[in-house]
């Protein structure tokens, strides 16, 4: 008898894994750089993020709880820098 | 159902496909790249392995670090070579590195499949000496480290040193004593700054803390030098900070201090515990934590500066 | 309960893997240097799934410190690309 705290974290953890591989598909069938980029940005903040959020009922030290969004929280800005310096990398390759 | 095997086969595909694109890539980037996805993958086989410790210093030395210096200095010689192309090396010389490199390979995979039942192994001999009244340390990682194969983590840092002193050789003599090119372009874009500004201070904060909880929990003095390298590259890449004069004195120092303070304690062991690298019962942990937080120096001092490359003519601090 | 997880950890693994078709495909640098990223991010989620449904200890600290390496490799790598397109320009 699944509990409904573990049926809450396999829908979050499943939601993230459809997010990756959309975002995996996006990488591999969008047609432009920038397209592509996108796709990877939403994979990266949905998909971790729901992953996290599936996984925090599981813990077993609060601390824990907090690391994990930390974990969320540094993939969420540096993933969101990194796609503006990609960007601009693009956009100077173009020229 | 048990799936773990699948998982596992999965994993050991992807790691032969990845590594056999590291060898096929055309170009120097998609080598590298295919490299440091490589070592991700190894660093989750570690997880599967239940080996956490080394999980994090794979991907942080092997696989991260290790993957900025080739990139680094691949491009580097590129834009070097630009002068004066060389002859590729012919069809002979390719197909015996490649047969050479199998041969190791099938090697590798003998030893390992004629194995014996019960491998030996020295695990059971070391966990009792280092869990002895010489240690007291929750991490058995960081007790057979520093306790049990002491001289063998000292002489790696030493190892370090020297790598350091090859790089730094490579440089011009007319430039010895100058600092390495800047990592970064001249005005970096504000973008870069942002997270450079976000990302070391956190970065140095996780790194510190991954190193202390190292003496209970996975983590240790390699992997928290790693991380604090990995910030100050971060920070030079954004202009922040640049590669120092290599005859500075605080930079030679920051360099040997953790392998020396490692043979100091080792040497005091004989007078205070009666051997080389013994350690006193009872006083153990805080002297540990000691050499590693000097080690923890070194480590952060030394890999920045094999990034950063030898030193470069024109520029002057 | 613990084999769906095993599932969905394996099913992000291969579909972050095969966008590292990229790396060979792509056509420009960026697009490499893009697939890795999604490696990245898809192997912290894998991870920390793996682990939790296997019951490695200490894998918070690990997917931490792989989170602050995927940004340094991910701004080393831009900065490489930044600096020769610089140098290309001037």
């Amino acid at each position: 008898m699944i509990s409904l705290l573990d049926l809450f974290s396999l829908a979050a953890i499943g939601a993230g894994t459809f997010f990756f591989v959309a975002g995996t598909v996006g990488l591999l069938r969008f047609p432009d750089s920038l397209s592509r980029l996108h796709a990877l940005t939403k994979a990266d903040n949905l998909g971790l993020g729901l992953v996290v959020l599936g996984l925090i009922p599981r813990v077993e030290i609060s601390l824990a709880a907090l690391k994990l969004i930390l974990i969320w929280g540094l993939v969420l800005t540096s993933g969101g820098s990194t796609a503006q310096l990609i960007g601009r990398v693009l956009r100077r390759g173009r020229k | 159902m048990n799936i773990l095997p699948f998982l596992d086969i999965l994993l050991a595909s992807l790691i032969v496909t990845v590594a056999a694109s590291t060898v096929v890539a055309r170009d120097l980037f998609a080598a590298v790249v295919s490299y440091v996805a490589y070592g991700l993958l190894l660093a989750f086989v570690w997880i599967r392995l239940y080996a956490p410790d080394v999980a994090l210093t794979e991907a942080a030395v092997g696989s991260g670090v290790t993957g900025v210096l080739l990139i680094t200095a691949g491009k580097r010689l590129a834009a070097i070579r630009k002068a004066e192309p060389e002859a590729q090396p012919g069809p002979a010389l390719k197909w015996l590195t490649g047969a050479l490199a199998v041969l190791v390979a099938c090697a590798l995979a003998a030893a390992i499949l004629m194995l014996p039942d019960v491998p030996p192994s020295l695990a059971p001999e070391a966990v009792t000496a280092a869990s002895g009244p010489g240690a007291g340390l929750g991490n058995p990682i960081t007790a057979v480290l520093i306790s049990y194969r002491s001289f063998d983590t000292m002489l790696e840092k030493v190892v370090l040193i020297l790598a350091v002193v090859g790089v730094w050789s490579i440089g011009k003599d007319a430039a010895w004593g100058n600092a390495p090119a800047p990592l970064g372009r001249s005005r970096p874009s504000p973008a870069m700054v942002f997270l450079a500004q976000i990302l070391a201070p956190i970065g140095t904060l996780i790194g510190i803390h991954i190193f202390w909880v190292g003496a209970d929990a996975p983590g240790g003095a390699f992997q928290g030098g790693a991380l604090l390298a990995a910030m100050w590259m971060v920070a030079m890449m954004a202009r922040f900070d640049e590669p120092p004069r290599i005859d500075a004195k605080w930079l030679r120092l920051g360099l040997v201090a953790g392998p020396a303070v490692f043979l100091v304690v080792g040497l005091a062991g004989i007078s205070m515990a009666g051997n080389f690298f013994a350690y006193p019962p009872g006083f153990a942990k805080p002297i540990i934590i000691f050499i590693e937080a000097f080690m923890v120096l070194s480590i952060a001092v030394a890999l920045p500066l094999l990034v950063a490359g030898p030193p470069s003519e024109g520029y002057e601090t | 309960m613990n084999e769906l997880l095993l599932a969905a950890s394996g099913l992000i693994l291969l579909a972050v893997a095969l966008g590292l078709a990229r790396v060979l495909r792509g056509p420009s640098e960026v697009e490499r240097l893009m697939a890795l990223q999604l490696l990245g991010t898809g192997g912290i989620a894998a991870l920390l799934v793996v682990a939790y449904a296997t019951n490695v200890p200490g894998v918070d600290d690990v997917a931490l410190g792989l989170a602050l390496l995927a940004a340094f490799a991910a701004i080393a790598f831009v900065n490489v690309l930044e600096v020769e397109q610089g140098e290309t320009e001037a």
